[in-house]
Protein backbone atom coordinates (compact mmCIF):
# COMPACT_ATOMS: atom_id res chain seq x y z
CA UNK A 1 0.00 0.00 0.00
CA UNK A 2 1.75 3.23 -0.98
CA UNK A 3 -1.58 5.58 -1.22
CA UNK A 4 -4.82 5.12 -0.44
CA UNK A 5 -7.78 7.56 -0.25
CA UNK A 6 -11.17 6.73 1.26
CA UNK A 7 -14.16 7.76 1.15
CA UNK A 8 -16.93 7.47 4.27
CA UNK A 9 -20.42 8.44 3.94
CA UNK A 10 -23.53 7.85 5.22
CA UNK A 11 -26.24 9.39 7.69
CA UNK A 12 -25.01 11.64 10.90
CA UNK A 13 -25.08 9.07 13.53
CA UNK A 14 -24.05 5.95 11.51
CA UNK A 15 -20.53 6.35 12.87
CA UNK A 16 -19.11 7.25 9.68
CA UNK A 17 -16.74 10.48 10.90
CA UNK A 18 -15.49 7.82 13.67
CA UNK A 19 -14.63 5.15 11.14
CA UNK A 20 -12.50 7.46 9.02
CA UNK A 21 -10.66 8.31 12.42
CA UNK A 22 -10.29 4.70 12.71
CA UNK A 23 -8.28 4.41 9.95
CA UNK A 24 -6.08 7.22 10.22
CA UNK A 25 -5.53 6.14 13.96
CA UNK A 26 -4.50 3.41 12.30
CA UNK A 27 -2.00 4.55 9.49
CA UNK A 28 -0.10 6.77 12.12
CA UNK A 29 0.45 4.23 14.82
CA UNK A 30 2.19 2.22 10.92
CA UNK A 31 4.19 5.51 11.05
CA UNK A 32 2.53 6.67 7.73
CA UNK A 33 0.96 10.22 6.89
CA UNK A 34 -2.77 10.72 7.13
CA UNK A 35 -5.45 13.11 6.16
CA UNK A 36 -8.53 13.14 7.27
CA UNK A 37 -11.11 16.08 6.16
CA UNK A 38 -14.74 16.29 7.41
CA UNK A 39 -17.50 18.35 4.97
CA UNK A 40 -18.18 21.02 7.27
CA UNK A 41 -20.66 23.52 7.25
CA UNK A 42 -24.49 23.73 8.01
CA UNK A 43 -25.19 20.47 8.05
CA UNK A 44 -28.51 19.41 10.13
CA UNK A 45 -28.94 16.04 12.35
CA UNK A 46 -29.88 13.37 10.23
CA UNK A 47 -28.45 14.73 7.20
CA UNK A 48 -25.46 13.68 5.38
CA UNK A 49 -21.61 13.00 7.09
CA UNK A 50 -18.80 12.33 5.16
CA UNK A 51 -15.01 12.78 5.12
CA UNK A 52 -12.34 12.11 2.81
CA UNK A 53 -9.02 10.08 3.94
CA UNK A 54 -5.76 9.50 2.82
CA UNK A 55 -3.06 7.30 4.04
CA UNK A 56 0.00 7.14 2.59
CA UNK A 57 3.91 6.19 2.75
CA UNK A 58 4.78 9.38 0.77
CA UNK A 59 3.57 13.03 1.42
CA UNK A 60 -0.38 13.83 0.96
CA UNK A 61 -1.02 16.91 -1.52
CA UNK A 62 -5.01 17.82 -1.39
CA UNK A 63 -7.16 17.11 1.22
CA UNK A 64 -9.91 16.50 -1.72
CA UNK A 65 -10.24 13.28 -3.30
CA UNK A 66 -11.17 13.31 -7.04
CA UNK A 67 -10.94 9.33 -7.40
CA UNK A 68 -11.09 7.56 -4.09
CA UNK A 69 -9.70 3.35 -3.96
CA UNK A 70 -12.43 2.73 -1.18
CA UNK A 71 -16.32 3.90 -1.18
CA UNK A 72 -17.34 3.45 2.44
CA UNK A 73 -21.16 3.93 2.06
CA UNK A 74 -23.70 3.72 5.12
CA UNK A 75 -26.67 4.26 2.99
CA UNK A 76 -28.12 5.23 -0.66
CA UNK A 77 -27.69 8.66 -1.14
CA UNK A 78 -23.90 8.20 -0.41
CA UNK A 79 -24.26 5.69 -3.20
CA UNK A 80 -25.88 7.96 -4.96
CA UNK A 81 -23.32 10.81 -4.86
CA UNK A 82 -19.70 9.46 -4.87
CA UNK A 83 -20.12 6.08 -7.17
CA UNK A 84 -19.54 7.51 -9.86
CA UNK A 85 -16.45 9.09 -8.56
CA UNK A 86 -14.49 5.79 -7.60
CA UNK A 87 -11.33 4.52 -8.92
CA UNK A 88 -11.99 1.58 -11.60
CA UNK A 89 -11.36 -1.52 -9.89
CA UNK A 90 -11.62 0.21 -6.92
CA UNK A 91 -13.95 -0.56 -3.78
CA UNK A 92 -17.20 -0.10 -2.78
CA UNK A 93 -18.61 -1.20 0.40
CA UNK A 94 -22.52 -1.15 0.82
CA UNK A 95 -24.57 -1.37 3.80
CA UNK A 96 -26.95 -4.12 2.67
CA UNK A 97 -29.45 -3.38 5.33
CA UNK A 98 -30.71 -0.52 4.49
CA UNK A 99 -29.83 -0.05 0.31
CA UNK A 100 -32.15 -2.03 -1.81
CA UNK A 101 -31.18 -5.31 -2.94
CA UNK A 102 -32.08 -4.82 -6.79
CA UNK A 103 -30.00 -2.07 -6.80
CA UNK A 104 -27.19 -1.85 -9.69
CA UNK A 105 -23.50 -1.11 -9.72
CA UNK A 106 -21.46 0.23 -11.63
CA UNK A 107 -19.48 -2.98 -13.85
CA UNK A 108 -15.68 -2.01 -13.64
CA UNK A 109 -15.63 -1.58 -9.69
CA UNK A 110 -15.69 -4.64 -6.83
CA UNK A 111 -19.17 -4.48 -4.74
CA UNK A 112 -19.09 -6.18 -0.96
CA UNK A 113 -22.62 -5.97 0.29
CA UNK A 114 -23.02 -6.50 4.34
CA UNK A 115 -25.52 -5.87 6.48
CA UNK A 116 -24.10 -4.02 8.67
CA UNK A 117 -26.73 -2.37 10.61
CA UNK A 118 -28.83 -5.51 11.37
CA UNK A 119 -25.48 -7.11 12.40
CA UNK A 120 -24.68 -4.44 15.13
CA UNK A 121 -28.10 -5.14 15.87
CA UNK A 122 -27.38 -9.46 16.28
CA UNK A 123 -24.47 -8.24 18.41
CA UNK A 124 -26.43 -6.27 20.52
CA UNK A 125 -24.15 -3.18 19.28
CA UNK A 126 -26.45 -0.73 17.38
CA UNK A 127 -23.77 1.60 17.13
CA UNK A 128 -21.15 -0.26 16.05
CA UNK A 129 -22.78 -0.83 12.17
CA UNK A 130 -19.52 1.23 11.22
CA UNK A 131 -17.27 -1.48 12.68
CA UNK A 132 -18.90 -4.22 10.81
CA UNK A 133 -18.26 -2.24 7.64
CA UNK A 134 -14.36 -1.62 8.69
CA UNK A 135 -14.70 -5.25 9.40
CA UNK A 136 -15.15 -6.10 5.34
CA UNK A 137 -12.86 -3.24 4.61
CA UNK A 138 -9.88 -4.52 6.01
CA UNK A 139 -11.09 -8.62 4.37
CA UNK A 140 -11.50 -6.61 0.88
CA UNK A 141 -8.61 -4.77 0.81
CA UNK A 142 -4.82 -4.61 1.19
CA UNK A 143 -4.89 -1.33 3.47
CA UNK A 144 -4.31 -2.97 6.73
CA UNK A 145 -4.44 -6.47 7.27
CA UNK A 146 -7.51 -7.73 9.43
CA UNK A 147 -5.67 -8.64 12.78
CA UNK A 148 -3.81 -5.30 12.98
CA UNK A 149 -6.92 -3.27 12.01
CA UNK A 150 -8.37 -5.48 14.92
CA UNK A 151 -5.91 -4.33 17.01
CA UNK A 152 -5.69 -0.31 16.15
CA UNK A 153 -9.49 -0.24 17.21
CA UNK A 154 -9.22 -2.04 19.91
CA UNK A 155 -6.11 0.62 20.79
CA UNK A 156 -8.81 3.40 19.84
CA UNK A 157 -11.21 3.29 22.22
CA UNK A 158 -9.06 2.07 24.87
CA UNK A 159 -7.52 5.56 24.22
CA UNK A 160 -10.39 7.39 24.55
CA UNK A 161 -11.48 5.49 28.01
CA UNK A 162 -14.10 3.57 26.20
CA UNK A 163 -11.99 0.36 26.74
CA UNK A 164 -15.14 -1.13 28.25
CA UNK A 165 -17.09 -1.26 24.67
CA UNK A 166 -14.51 -3.12 23.02
CA UNK A 167 -15.53 -6.76 23.69
CA UNK A 168 -19.15 -5.73 21.79
CA UNK A 169 -17.02 -3.79 19.32
CA UNK A 170 -14.54 -6.83 18.17
CA UNK A 171 -17.76 -8.64 17.85
CA UNK A 172 -18.55 -6.35 15.31
CA UNK A 173 -16.08 -5.90 13.91
CA UNK A 174 -15.46 -9.84 13.50
CA UNK A 175 -18.89 -10.28 12.24
CA UNK A 176 -17.95 -7.62 9.13
CA UNK A 177 -14.04 -9.37 7.99
CA UNK A 178 -17.36 -12.81 7.83
CA UNK A 179 -19.14 -10.60 5.54
CA UNK A 180 -22.30 -11.68 7.16
CA UNK B 1 6.96 13.26 22.23
CA UNK B 2 4.38 11.15 20.68
CA UNK B 3 2.07 12.33 17.85
CA UNK B 4 -1.42 12.75 18.13
CA UNK B 5 -4.15 13.63 15.86
CA UNK B 6 -5.81 17.06 16.20
CA UNK B 7 -7.45 19.46 13.68
CA UNK B 8 -5.88 22.30 12.24
CA UNK B 9 -7.35 24.38 14.69
CA UNK B 10 -6.42 22.43 17.47
CA UNK B 11 -3.31 21.99 17.07
CA UNK B 12 -2.93 25.83 16.30
CA UNK B 13 -4.75 26.52 19.62
CA UNK B 14 -2.49 23.81 21.60
CA UNK B 15 0.49 24.90 20.41
CA UNK B 16 0.03 28.92 20.94
CA UNK B 17 -0.50 27.45 24.46
CA UNK B 18 2.73 25.50 24.40
CA UNK B 19 4.35 28.69 23.04
CA UNK B 20 3.59 30.42 26.38
CA UNK B 21 0.47 32.39 25.07
CA UNK B 22 -1.68 32.75 27.91
CA UNK B 23 -4.41 35.16 27.20
CA UNK B 24 -6.43 34.97 24.25
CA UNK B 25 -10.06 36.83 23.32
CA UNK B 26 -11.91 36.35 20.05
CA UNK B 27 -15.43 35.85 18.65
CA UNK B 28 -16.29 32.12 16.94
CA UNK B 29 -16.61 32.32 13.25
CA UNK B 30 -16.19 29.44 10.99
CA UNK B 31 -13.46 28.36 10.13
CA UNK B 32 -11.91 28.93 12.86
CA UNK B 33 -14.05 28.41 15.92
CA UNK B 34 -12.43 24.92 16.74
CA UNK B 35 -10.04 27.68 18.25
CA UNK B 36 -12.02 28.75 20.44
CA UNK B 37 -13.80 25.89 21.51
CA UNK B 38 -10.17 24.61 22.58
CA UNK B 39 -9.35 26.99 24.35
CA UNK B 40 -12.40 27.99 26.24
CA UNK B 41 -11.26 24.64 28.42
CA UNK B 42 -7.66 23.94 28.06
CA UNK B 43 -7.06 27.58 28.86
CA UNK B 44 -7.88 27.04 32.38
CA UNK B 45 -6.28 24.12 32.69
CA UNK B 46 -2.88 26.03 31.92
CA UNK B 47 -4.14 28.82 34.45
CA UNK B 48 -4.39 31.09 31.02
CA UNK B 49 -7.25 33.73 30.62
CA UNK B 50 -10.03 32.93 27.90
CA UNK B 51 -12.33 35.50 26.71
CA UNK B 52 -15.11 35.72 24.59
CA UNK B 53 -15.03 38.68 23.16
CA UNK B 54 -18.74 40.82 22.74
CA UNK B 55 -17.07 41.01 19.13
CA UNK B 56 -13.60 40.82 17.08
CA UNK B 57 -12.74 44.42 18.17
CA UNK B 58 -13.17 43.71 21.56
CA UNK B 59 -11.07 40.63 21.60
CA UNK B 60 -8.56 42.67 19.11
CA UNK B 61 -8.13 45.37 21.49
CA UNK B 62 -8.05 43.23 24.77
CA UNK B 63 -5.04 41.59 23.15
CA UNK B 64 -3.68 44.59 22.59
CA UNK B 65 -3.84 45.44 26.14
CA UNK B 66 -2.43 42.04 27.15
CA UNK B 67 0.08 42.55 24.81
CA UNK B 68 1.48 46.11 26.48
CA UNK B 69 1.61 44.39 30.01
CA UNK B 70 3.96 41.45 28.35
CA UNK B 71 1.67 38.62 27.86
CA UNK B 72 1.81 36.66 24.55
CA UNK B 73 -1.30 37.06 23.47
CA UNK B 74 -3.39 35.23 20.66
CA UNK B 75 -6.54 36.25 18.88
CA UNK B 76 -8.26 34.52 15.65
CA UNK B 77 -11.05 35.14 12.81
CA UNK B 78 -11.42 34.83 9.71
CA UNK B 79 -12.76 36.68 6.56
CA UNK B 80 -15.25 39.40 7.76
CA UNK B 81 -14.39 39.21 11.72
CA UNK B 82 -10.58 39.58 10.12
CA UNK B 83 -11.23 42.81 8.67
CA UNK B 84 -12.98 44.01 11.64
CA UNK B 85 -9.73 43.46 13.36
CA UNK B 86 -7.59 45.95 10.78
CA UNK B 87 -7.96 49.07 13.01
CA UNK B 88 -6.51 47.15 16.07
CA UNK B 89 -3.60 45.90 14.39
CA UNK B 90 -2.86 49.11 13.22
CA UNK B 91 -3.00 49.92 16.68
CA UNK B 92 -0.80 47.61 18.20
CA UNK B 93 1.88 48.39 15.24
CA UNK B 94 1.65 52.56 16.22
CA UNK B 95 1.98 51.10 19.71
CA UNK B 96 5.35 48.90 19.09
CA UNK B 97 3.37 45.60 20.92
CA UNK B 98 3.58 42.35 20.12
CA UNK B 99 0.68 39.30 19.26
CA UNK B 100 -0.75 37.16 17.17
CA UNK B 101 -3.39 37.38 14.83
CA UNK B 102 -4.44 34.42 13.14
CA UNK B 103 -6.67 34.50 9.90
CA UNK B 104 -8.26 31.37 9.12
CA UNK B 105 -8.91 32.31 5.62
CA UNK B 106 -12.32 31.99 3.96
CA UNK B 107 -13.67 32.30 0.49
CA UNK B 108 -15.29 35.38 -0.45
CA UNK B 109 -15.90 38.89 -0.20
CA UNK B 110 -18.16 40.43 1.97
CA UNK B 111 -19.55 37.63 3.98
CA UNK B 112 -18.39 35.27 1.69
CA UNK B 113 -18.63 31.75 2.57
CA UNK B 114 -17.15 28.78 4.91
CA UNK B 115 -15.33 26.85 2.36
CA UNK B 116 -11.27 27.47 2.23
CA UNK B 117 -10.41 30.68 0.17
CA UNK B 118 -6.90 32.30 -0.06
CA UNK B 119 -8.17 35.57 -1.04
CA UNK B 120 -7.16 37.78 1.73
CA UNK B 121 -3.45 38.01 0.52
CA UNK B 122 -3.68 41.85 -0.08
CA UNK B 123 -5.05 42.61 2.95
CA UNK B 124 -2.65 40.34 4.81
CA UNK B 125 0.49 41.32 3.14
CA UNK B 126 -0.16 45.67 2.66
CA UNK B 127 -1.09 46.33 5.76
CA UNK B 128 -4.49 45.07 5.86
CA UNK B 129 -5.59 48.48 8.29
CA UNK B 130 -5.07 52.50 7.61
CA UNK B 131 -1.39 53.88 7.63
CA UNK B 132 1.83 52.79 6.70
CA UNK B 133 2.85 49.32 7.88
CA UNK B 134 3.62 46.28 7.26
CA UNK B 135 3.56 43.16 9.85
CA UNK B 136 5.23 39.76 9.16
CA UNK B 137 2.88 37.03 8.06
CA UNK B 138 3.71 33.36 8.03
CA UNK B 139 1.60 30.96 5.85
CA UNK B 140 1.62 26.95 7.17
CA UNK B 141 1.07 24.37 4.76
CA UNK B 142 0.31 21.71 7.12
CA UNK B 143 -1.28 20.80 10.53
CA UNK B 144 2.43 20.44 11.68
CA UNK B 145 3.26 23.77 10.29
CA UNK B 146 0.48 25.26 12.30
CA UNK B 147 1.81 23.94 15.78
CA UNK B 148 5.24 25.28 14.96
CA UNK B 149 4.62 28.22 13.67
CA UNK B 150 2.98 29.64 16.52
CA UNK B 151 5.95 29.40 18.66
CA UNK B 152 8.01 31.23 15.72
CA UNK B 153 5.36 33.84 15.63
CA UNK B 154 5.60 34.71 19.08
CA UNK B 155 9.08 35.00 18.86
CA UNK B 156 9.82 37.35 15.74
CA UNK B 157 6.61 39.19 17.50
CA UNK B 158 8.62 40.25 20.24
CA UNK B 159 11.88 40.29 18.56
CA UNK B 160 10.57 43.48 16.51
CA UNK B 161 7.92 44.33 19.22
CA UNK B 162 5.17 43.94 16.03
CA UNK B 163 2.28 41.91 15.35
CA UNK B 164 2.91 38.76 13.93
CA UNK B 165 0.10 37.40 11.30
CA UNK B 166 -0.54 33.97 10.47
CA UNK B 167 -2.16 32.95 7.18
CA UNK B 168 -4.18 29.87 7.55
CA UNK B 169 -6.92 28.39 5.43
CA UNK B 170 -10.17 26.36 5.82
CA UNK B 171 -8.44 23.56 4.15
CA UNK B 172 -5.62 23.26 7.31
CA UNK B 173 -7.74 24.80 9.85
CA UNK B 174 -10.46 21.37 9.45
CA UNK B 175 -8.07 18.31 8.29
CA UNK B 176 -7.26 16.60 10.97
CA UNK B 177 -3.12 15.20 10.65
CA UNK B 178 -0.54 13.48 13.08
CA UNK B 179 1.01 16.45 14.64
CA UNK B 180 3.99 16.51 17.29
CA UNK B 181 3.04 19.76 19.67
CA UNK B 182 6.44 21.22 20.27
CA UNK B 183 7.47 21.59 24.42
CA UNK B 184 5.90 23.30 26.75
CA UNK B 185 8.06 26.88 27.32
CA UNK B 186 7.21 29.42 30.04
CA UNK B 187 7.00 32.78 29.37
CA UNK B 188 7.70 35.35 31.89
CA UNK B 189 6.24 38.39 31.34
CA UNK B 190 7.88 40.49 33.66
CA UNK B 191 11.43 40.05 31.29
CA UNK B 192 11.00 43.13 29.24
CA UNK B 193 11.70 46.68 30.13
CA UNK B 194 8.59 48.27 28.45
CA UNK B 195 6.05 46.88 29.38
CA UNK B 196 4.02 48.56 31.91
CA UNK B 197 2.40 47.53 35.39
CA UNK B 198 1.82 49.90 37.29
CA UNK B 199 4.37 52.45 38.38
CA UNK B 200 6.08 52.74 41.92
CA UNK B 201 6.44 56.40 43.01
CA UNK B 202 9.83 57.38 42.04
CA UNK B 203 10.59 54.73 39.67
CA UNK B 204 10.63 55.49 35.69
CA UNK B 205 7.15 55.55 33.90
CA UNK B 206 6.84 54.24 31.44
CA UNK B 207 4.62 54.54 28.20
CA UNK B 208 2.22 52.36 25.84
CA UNK B 209 1.79 55.15 23.33
CA UNK B 210 0.14 55.67 19.95
CA UNK B 211 2.67 57.69 18.36
CA UNK B 212 6.26 58.15 20.10
CA UNK B 213 6.85 61.93 19.98
CA UNK B 214 9.84 61.53 22.05
CA UNK B 215 12.13 59.37 20.23
CA UNK B 216 15.09 61.26 19.16
CA UNK B 217 14.77 59.55 16.01
CA UNK B 218 11.47 58.06 14.95
CA UNK B 219 11.65 57.73 11.32
CA UNK B 220 15.27 56.39 11.50
CA UNK B 221 13.44 54.03 13.84
CA UNK B 222 10.76 52.85 11.46
CA UNK B 223 12.93 52.75 8.64
CA UNK B 224 15.54 50.48 10.06
CA UNK B 225 12.69 48.28 11.88
CA UNK B 226 10.68 47.40 8.43
CA UNK B 227 14.69 47.06 7.35
CA UNK B 228 15.72 44.44 9.14
CA UNK B 229 11.74 42.48 9.13
CA UNK B 230 12.23 42.26 5.23
CA UNK B 231 15.20 40.15 6.10
CA UNK B 232 13.26 37.57 7.46
CA UNK B 233 12.44 35.95 4.09
CA UNK B 234 11.41 31.99 4.49
CA UNK B 235 10.56 30.03 1.73
CA UNK B 236 10.75 26.33 0.68
CA UNK B 237 12.00 25.48 -3.29
CA UNK B 238 11.23 22.16 -5.00
CA UNK B 239 13.33 21.80 -8.32
CA UNK B 240 13.50 25.29 -9.19
CA UNK B 241 17.14 25.24 -10.48
CA UNK B 242 16.64 23.67 -13.93
CA UNK B 243 12.50 24.45 -14.06
CA UNK B 244 10.99 26.01 -17.06
CA UNK B 245 7.72 27.24 -15.48
CA UNK B 246 7.90 27.48 -11.71
CA UNK B 247 5.07 27.41 -9.63
CA UNK B 248 4.10 29.30 -6.79
CA UNK B 249 2.22 28.95 -3.94
CA UNK B 250 1.94 29.19 -0.25
CA UNK B 251 -0.26 27.30 1.91
CA UNK B 252 -3.01 24.60 0.70
CA UNK B 253 -2.01 25.41 -2.56
CA UNK B 254 1.78 24.59 -1.93
CA UNK B 255 0.99 20.98 -1.17
CA UNK B 256 -0.59 20.67 -4.28
CA UNK B 257 1.56 22.20 -6.04
CA UNK B 258 4.72 19.91 -4.70
CA UNK B 259 2.31 17.28 -6.51
CA UNK B 260 2.24 18.56 -9.53
CA UNK B 261 6.40 19.17 -9.84
CA UNK B 262 6.23 15.53 -9.60
CA UNK B 263 3.47 14.37 -11.80
CA UNK B 264 4.79 16.96 -14.84
CA UNK B 265 8.37 15.72 -14.25
CA UNK B 266 6.84 11.97 -14.87
CA UNK B 267 5.64 13.62 -18.24
CA UNK B 268 8.76 15.21 -18.92
CA UNK B 269 7.54 18.83 -18.05
CA UNK B 270 10.63 20.60 -16.14
CA UNK B 271 7.99 22.71 -13.09
CA UNK B 272 9.83 23.87 -10.26
CA UNK B 273 8.20 25.55 -7.02
CA UNK B 274 8.89 28.73 -4.79
CA UNK B 275 6.85 27.99 -1.80
CA UNK B 276 6.40 31.20 0.33
CA UNK B 277 6.65 31.09 3.73
CA UNK B 278 6.21 34.44 4.49
CA UNK B 279 4.39 36.15 2.75
CA UNK B 280 5.87 39.48 3.90
CA UNK B 281 8.26 39.94 3.52
CA UNK B 282 7.56 38.31 0.37
CA UNK B 283 10.82 35.55 -0.26
CA UNK B 284 12.61 37.86 -3.08
CA UNK B 285 15.75 35.80 -2.51
CA UNK B 286 14.01 32.51 -3.85
CA UNK B 287 13.65 33.55 -7.16
CA UNK B 288 17.57 33.98 -7.43
CA UNK B 289 17.24 29.92 -7.82
CA UNK B 290 15.13 30.26 -10.76
CA UNK B 291 17.71 30.08 -12.88
CA UNK B 292 16.38 28.03 -15.78
CA UNK B 293 12.78 29.88 -15.83
CA UNK B 294 10.95 30.98 -18.71
CA UNK B 295 7.51 31.69 -16.59
CA UNK B 296 6.07 31.92 -13.58
CA UNK B 297 2.67 30.75 -12.66
CA UNK B 298 1.07 31.24 -9.02
CA UNK B 299 -1.25 29.16 -8.11
CA UNK B 300 -3.84 30.36 -5.57
CA UNK B 301 -7.48 30.00 -4.41
CA UNK B 302 -8.42 33.57 -5.34
CA UNK B 303 -9.82 35.26 -9.07
CA UNK B 304 -7.41 38.14 -9.00
CA UNK B 305 -3.96 36.46 -8.70
CA UNK B 306 -3.31 38.49 -6.15
CA UNK B 307 0.47 37.16 -5.54
CA UNK B 308 1.21 37.91 -8.79
CA UNK B 309 2.15 41.53 -7.83
CA UNK B 310 5.01 40.24 -5.40
CA UNK B 311 6.23 37.88 -7.90
CA UNK B 312 6.57 40.38 -10.88
CA UNK B 313 8.36 42.44 -8.31
CA UNK B 314 11.18 39.73 -7.44
CA UNK B 315 11.71 38.93 -11.30
CA UNK B 316 11.19 41.88 -13.17
CA UNK B 317 9.21 42.63 -16.53
CA UNK B 318 11.65 39.96 -18.16
CA UNK B 319 9.11 37.32 -17.75
CA UNK B 320 5.25 35.99 -18.41
CA UNK B 321 3.76 36.01 -14.65
CA UNK B 322 0.38 34.53 -14.74
CA UNK B 323 -2.16 33.03 -12.57
CA UNK B 324 -4.16 29.55 -12.18
CA UNK B 325 -6.83 30.19 -9.79
CA UNK B 326 -9.30 28.57 -8.02
CA UNK B 327 -12.33 29.63 -5.94
CA UNK B 328 -14.50 26.95 -4.16
CA UNK B 329 -12.22 24.39 -4.77
CA UNK B 330 -8.69 23.66 -3.75
CA UNK B 331 -6.32 23.28 -7.06
CA UNK B 332 -5.58 20.50 -8.73
CA UNK B 333 -2.82 19.42 -10.68
CA UNK B 334 -4.12 18.52 -13.99
CA UNK B 335 -5.77 21.79 -14.38
CA UNK B 336 -2.27 23.34 -13.04
CA UNK B 337 -0.16 21.42 -15.33
CA UNK B 338 -2.38 22.00 -18.37
CA UNK B 339 -2.20 25.84 -17.97
CA UNK B 340 1.83 25.40 -17.64
CA UNK B 341 1.99 24.02 -20.57
CA UNK B 342 -0.30 26.66 -22.42
CA UNK B 343 2.15 29.40 -21.07
CA UNK B 344 5.17 27.47 -22.52
CA UNK B 345 3.08 27.08 -25.52
CA UNK B 346 2.90 30.80 -25.99
CA UNK B 347 6.53 31.46 -25.17
CA UNK B 348 7.45 29.32 -28.33
CA UNK B 349 11.28 28.49 -28.03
Amino acid sequence: MAKKEIICAGFGGQGVLTAGMLLINAGMEQDKNVLFYPSYGSEMRGGTAKCTVKISDGLIASPISKQPDILFTMNTPAIDKFEERLKPGGLLLVNSSIVPEDRTYREDIKVVKVPATDIAAEVANPKGANLVMLGALAAHSDLFSVEYMETAIVSFFEKKGKGKFNEKNVACYRRGVEGK
Amino acid sequence: MAKVLLKGNEALAEAALAAGCRFYSGYPITPQTEILEYLSWRMEEVGGEFIQAESELAGINMVLGAAAAGARALTTSSGPGFSLKQEGISYLVAADLPAVIVDVMRIGTGLGDIAQGQGDYWQLTRGGGHGDYHTLVLAPASVQENADMMAEAFDLAEKYRHPVLIASDAAIGQMIEAVEIPEFKEHDINKFDWTIKGCKKGTEQRKIQNVYYTHPDYEGYLTEKYRQMEQEQRYETVQVEDAELVLVAYGISSRVCRETVEIAREEGLKLGLIRPITLWPFPVKAFEEAKAARAFLTVEMNILGQMMDDVKLAVGSGYPVDHYGSIFEIPESDGIIAKAKEMLKKEGK
